[in-house]
């Protein structure tokens, strides 16, 4: 498209009493060329809207330089439709309201954001939406317990295809073993009749719903909205062709045989909670030792769980289910003790009230950690338990039975390693990214490049990490739904498979459209490979988080747009930057970084460019100008979708256009990492890391280029941040390069 | 007729999401929130357990979600007056109260400025003080300044609509209605904290050094009315000693009969704002079970270390009048014994009361005894979400939420 410019210099906000806006439109007009450039005191008001819009109907402008606020604010009011392009330059909350007014400094701040402004918007282009070849939106559900019956029935019901794998005969999962479940009703206090029944009846009377049970997923290849999956039945192979995927596959009770001091194998009275299930599903509650009426009984929670030894999380479950099977016994023989061995008896929200009722019905509660259990000659059990106060040994009298409450391990946990084989092949250079952890646990058997399962955080858990967005995971287009994600109940479980369904559906409907998923919906470019430039040197397939890009069999990376969430990491690692977006480029920043003036050593004026992510610290930058907190005036800043998007030629760039200095601003990483694409922040500074040798070697102090980690809401540590890297600018002297 | 957009009621981290997810499926939603600003009780916490995290950080993302989205048009300072219909087929009445402020607003500030009265900000719990047109606060969305009708002067003071270059002041601007027609509800309208001051013995709204966990959010924070330092309201003295009661209401037949659920981990993460400014500070919790659920419990034995935690539920909070420091008297329910702890503040861990108690749906559904929404409302088409279910920490809400959007989805496309 042949783009006509107009530039529009808001003079609003203090805006033109801080600047010679007359200097500033000569920057459009002279240096930029640009045919169209007007101010105005107040372009977001009604008459500066239809000034722009008018030039936009009338004189042709299709590409909108708006000089004046940040693009966080009146997003709305200058929305000139997607066909148009459009740039804000921010001189208010990054230049006018964080440095003096009608001070050379602060004009020529406001002069580079302007060019800077004008050099991306020569450069962008309008994306176009990516459309694969037959597409779907029908959903696979790996796993067919409750969560994934749910999964499946809500998303059927809101006329979605869906296609069910469960690898046992019948559906229902764990819950098919229970005797009764705990409550899911008001008032809460009784146990339930187990309804997975009518939830399995449900759903296969449900139409748009195919199972296949005695099933496993052979292998997904492909991408969202163009899965191929194989399903192996009884050892025929089917096909599907699937748009999203649901991971359900559960946990399993902790291996109980790893609790010998608990005396589980030792004693045929101690069983775990899911014995304790059967037994009370055969009627009368007897001991498997001698079929003796149990008269007496201890539940020992944590049995596996909150132990660094065995399952360092808490279950979540255990202490509920422990509780209702307490009430299974009393229900029977009012009269039978109840001991009930705990840490902390866990039962929020409403799991309250049955924790009380069993406590009327005269349970005896014992906190402590259990030392040991013996038996004596009748098998009863004699537990012992250390007393928190004393340290001394505290035993029971001896009771009927044990019941274990084992933890839960999600089904993602067993299989081998496949980082650990990577570190016994080759060396782990201390400067490459951690290696995702994924176990061959054949439950997806993903055609991956990184690997068949989802790379999986602490315990093996095939969760997210973010608290705000608990559904992200690091593969596009599959989620994890019920326990396989995080320890939890019944109740919890239908919940997050509802929305995980959600998010399926979501994943389906944007991909179908071309739209980027979380957390850049609405976003429409995907990286584009100059192939014929490519060296095969696989840094973008390691590096890309999603595992969106796969590799054919001579190191050539085979990107797929639609797993794509279109951070740009794989352009930052391109050492041969071959890869780039419509609207994100290499040279789009590039060009940016060399239409900064660059004043002559003699000016004593140095230069600082700021690459900041626009998730976190462009937004904090925003919050320092709202609060008028001042910093050094030689600091340009260009944002980044992800600072793990920043290619190392930039730094080049920047250095050899005389800049003095480079400052990183992206999230914080490691463990608790914030970076909205999980390791982009992290990246860059291993990047970083390997450029500081070639920068000393160049006679260029690596001091020039300095990382910092920046959440949105340390905006006030901002103007000690860039004044202190100011003063060690000044230290270090003038780039060398300036004026080359 | 059925409608296929559907109404969000409630602005907070379940509303958002659950307006967000539907929207990024392809549905018309609108999103009704009752303050001027979006973000609700999530926008007035400091950090997010266990991480430690900013929320303002994925509301900023939520934000951008919806400025994005043409599909979600939402209302600030507006209220749910009338639901009129069945599934598929709602006629709403939204009362859309007046901002006193237009679109003109560019948030520059100069009205705050000459601004003669000063107001109680409920943002900080009536820690500090606004203007009678202020910004709700720093991350406020929309950016647009609002008046309290209740402290303004109006057109005989006058001097912030001279102030203001842009017009964007109208101190005569009314009440309106308007009505939706949608298809589904989600009602996500959220929790209040409970009642501290029903709990006598605690001493809260008599004793100056007695707060509650969430006005300490707003205390540690770097934004908030004592700039991030742990101080003490009684006479700004920094915080050496503090204790954290739990229970503070929940698991009480006199209060609250069940668990709240986040409070233990509420407090915990209060800990360390206590331990990050002064790691000498002495820090008691006293709890009655420590309910660090699932991988939470990482968080719990990384923290605990620091603390002295007492196993006991607390009986009196007591005041020394002279020194306004507290002493707390409980039985530590491992030794018997009974403690006097003396502390220079005390933070009540109250628990969550669903806003459903105080403002029901104009249109008839089921609750529970304690005012939840129960998850089979009788009332086709609308659904409860998040915290008017039950209490939820904040990962929960969002995927409540999540599944709520679905559950709305599934009603447009019932017909």
């Amino acid at each position: 498209m042949d783009k006509k410019t107009g530039v529009y210099i808001c003079t609003g906000c203090g805006i033109g009493e801080s600047l010679d806006i007359e200097g500033l439109s000569k920057v459009a007009t002279k240096e930029g060329k640009v045919p169209v450039c007007k101010s105005h005191p107040f372009f977001c008001g009604p008459e500066g809207v239809a000034l722009i819009k008018s030039d936009i109907e009338n004189e042709g402008v299709n590409t909108v330089v708006i000089a004046g606020c940040s693009s966080r604010v009146n997003y709305d009011v200058f929305d000139f439709g997607p066909s148009l392009l459009m740039e804000r330059a921010n001189i208010r909350e990054q230049v006018i309201w964080c440095h003096p007014a009608n001070d050379e400094d602060t004009q020529m701040m406001a002069e580079d954001a302007l060019r800077m402004s004008l050099a991306k918007a020569a450069h962008i282009q309008l994306p176009e939406a990516y459309q694969g070849q037959n597409m779907v939106k029908t959903i696979l559900v790996v796993g067919g317990g409750l969560s994934g019956i749910t999964a499946a029935l809500e998303a059927a019901k809101a006329g979605y295809e869906t296609v069910v794998v469960e690898k046992s005969p019948v559906l229902g999962g764990w819950m098919n073993s229970l005797f009764k479940q705990a409550p899911l009703k008001f008032p809460y206090d009784s146990p339930e009749d187990v309804d997975i029944a009518s939830r399995v009846k449900e759903l296969e009377a449900q139409s748009g719903v195919k199972i296949y049970t005695n099933a496993e997923i052979k292998e997904i290849a492909g991408a969202p909205g163009m899965f191929d999956v194989t399903i192996n039945q009884n050892g025929n192979t089917i096909q599907e062709r699937i748009g999203s995927v649901i991971l359900a596959t559960g946990a399993v009770p902790y291996d109980p045989t790893k609790l010998e001091q608990l005396g589980y194998g030792k004693y045929a009275n101690v069983v775990t909670a899911t014995q304790m299930e059967e037994i009370a599903s055969k009627g009368k509650i007897v001991r498997p030792a001698d079929g003796k009426e149990v008269q007496s009984i201890a539940f020992i929670q944590c049995a596996g769980s909150r132990d660094p030894e065995h399952l360092p999380y808490c279950s979540v479950e255990c202490c509920v289910e422990s509780l209702k099977q307490a009430t299974y016994l009393k229900e029977q023989n009012p009269e039978a003790a109840v001991y009930i061995f705990n840490k902390d008896m866990r039962t929020p929200g409403q799991n309250e009230r049955l924790y009380k009722r069993v406590q009327q019905d005269g349970a005896i509660f014992v906190r402590g950690e259990i030392s040991e259990i013996s038996e004596d000659d009748d098998k009863n059990l004699i537990i012992q338990s250390k007393d928190v106060l004393t340290g001394s040994t505290i035993s029971t009298e001896g009771v009927d039975m044990v019941v274990l409450a084992t933890g839960m391990v999600p089904t993602t946990a067993f299989g081998e390693s496949l980082v650990a084989k990577a570190e016994d092949s080759e060396e782990v250079e201390a400067t490459e990214p951690k290696v995702e952890e994924i176990l061959k646990s054949n439950l997806l058997n993903l055609a991956y490049r990184q690997g068949p399962e989802m790379p999986t955080l602490k315990y093996g858990f095939a969760d997210s990490h973010f608290i705000c967005f608990p559904y992200e995971t690091r593969r596009t287009g599959i989620y994890a739904a019920g326990s396989v994600r995080a320890p939890m109940d019944a109740a919890s479980s239908i919940e997050d498979a509802t929305g995980a369904a959600m998010k399926a559906i979501q994943c389906n409907e944007l991909t179908a459209i071309g739209n980027a998923v979380h957390p850049r919906v609405g976003d429409m470019s995907f990286p584009d490979f100059a192939m014929s430039r490519c060296t095969q040197c696989k840094r973008c397939t390691v590096e890309c988080p999603f595992g969106a890009i796969n590799e054919d069999d001579k190191f050539n990376p085979l990107p797929n747009p639609t797993r794509c969430r279109r951070c740009g990491i794989c352009m930052g690692a391109c050492p041969e930057r071959i890869i780039s977006f419509k609207n994100y480029s290499v040279p789009m920043i590039g060009n940016m970084i060399k239409a900064i003036e660059v004043p002559e050593e003699d000016e004593e004026k140095p230069r600082i460019v700021i690459f900041a992510c626009e998730n976190d610290a462009y937004p904090a930058l925003d919050m320092a100008g709202i609060n008028h907190l001042s910093y050094n005036a030689w600091v340009r800043v260009i944002p980044v979708r992800c600072l793990g998007s920043m290619n190392i030629v930039w730094i080049a760039d920047t250095l050899s256009k005389g800049i003095d200095g480079i400052l990183l601003l992206g999230c914080k990483h490691g463990d608790d990492y914030q970076c909205h694409f999980v390791k982009g922040s992290e990246l860059a500074g291993i990047r970083l890391g390997k450029v500081a040798e070639t920068l000393n070697r160049l006679d260029l102090e690596s001091d020039r280029v300095r990382m910092e980690q920046l959440s949105i809401m340390d905006y006030d540590q901002i103007p000690a941040m860039i004044d202190g890297f100011a003063e060690r600018l000044e230290e270090l002297g003038p780039n060398p390069y300036k004026g080359f | 007729m059925a409608y296929q957009s559907i109404l969000v009621v409630g602005g907070g981290i379940s509303g958002l999401t659950a307006a967000v997810e539907a929207a990024e499926a392809g549905s018309e939603v609108y999103l009704v929130e009752k303050k001027p600003y979006l973000g609700g009780r999530v926008a007035q916490m400091n950090r997010y357990f266990p991480k430690l995290c900013p929320p303002n950080c994925g509301l900023e993302i939520n934000f951008k979600r919806i400025k994005q989205n043409p599909r979600i048009k939402f209302f600030t300072l507006a209220e749910i007056e009338k639901i009129e219909g069945k599934e598929g087929d709602f006629t709403v009445t939204v009362k859309s109260n007046p901002r006193y402020v237009n679109q003109n607003c560019t948030a520059c500030g100069k009205c705050t400025e000459v601004c003669p009265v000063e107001r109680s900000n409920e943002y900080n719990y009536g820690l500090d003080k606004t203007k009678a047109i202020y910004k709700a606060h720093e991350f406020a969305f929309p950016m647009k300044y609002v008046v309290d009708n209740d402290v303004c002067q109006g057109s005989e003071c006058g001097k912030c609509v001279s102030a203001c270059q842009y017009n964007a002041i109208e101190l005569d601007m009314a009440v309106k209605s308007f009505n939706l027609n949608v298809g589904s509800i989600v009602w996500a309208t959220g929790w209040e904290a409970y009642d501290a001051s029903k709990i006598d013995y605690y001493g809260f709204g008599q004793h100056q050094n007695v707060i509650t966990n969430v006005m300490m959010e707003r205390i540690a924070a770097p934004n908030g009315p004592t700039g991030g330092k742990v101080v003490r309201p009684s006479d700004g003295k920094e915080v050496e000693s503090i204790a954290f009661v739990q229970c503070a209401g929940s698991r009480d037949v006199n209060n609250l009969t069940y668990c709240s659920g986040v409070c233990c981990m509420a407090s915990l993460k209060q800990a360390t704002y206590v331990k990050e400014k002064n790691p000498d500070a002495k820090v008691s919790m006293f709890y009655i079970d420590v309910r660090a659920m699932g991988k939470y419990e990482e968080f719990y034995t990384k923290v605990q270390d620091g603390i002295s935690m007492i196993k006991g539920k607390v009986g009196e909070i007591t005041e020394d009048p002279l020194t306004k420091d507290l002493i707390i008297q409980v039985e530590n329910q491992l030794t018997g014994e009974i403690l006097k702890e003396k502390v220079d503040m005390v933070v009540l861990a109250t628990g969550m009361v669903p806003s459903t108690v105080d403002t029901k749906l104009p249109i008839a559904i089921n609750y529970d005894e304690d005012g939840f929404i129960v998850s089979d409302s009788q009332q086709p088409g609308i659904y409860g979400a998040g915290c008017v279910k039950k209490p939820l920490d904040v990962a929960s809400s969002v995927k409540d939420a999540t599944a709520a959007a679905l559950k709305a989805i599934q009603s447009t496309v019932r017909r």
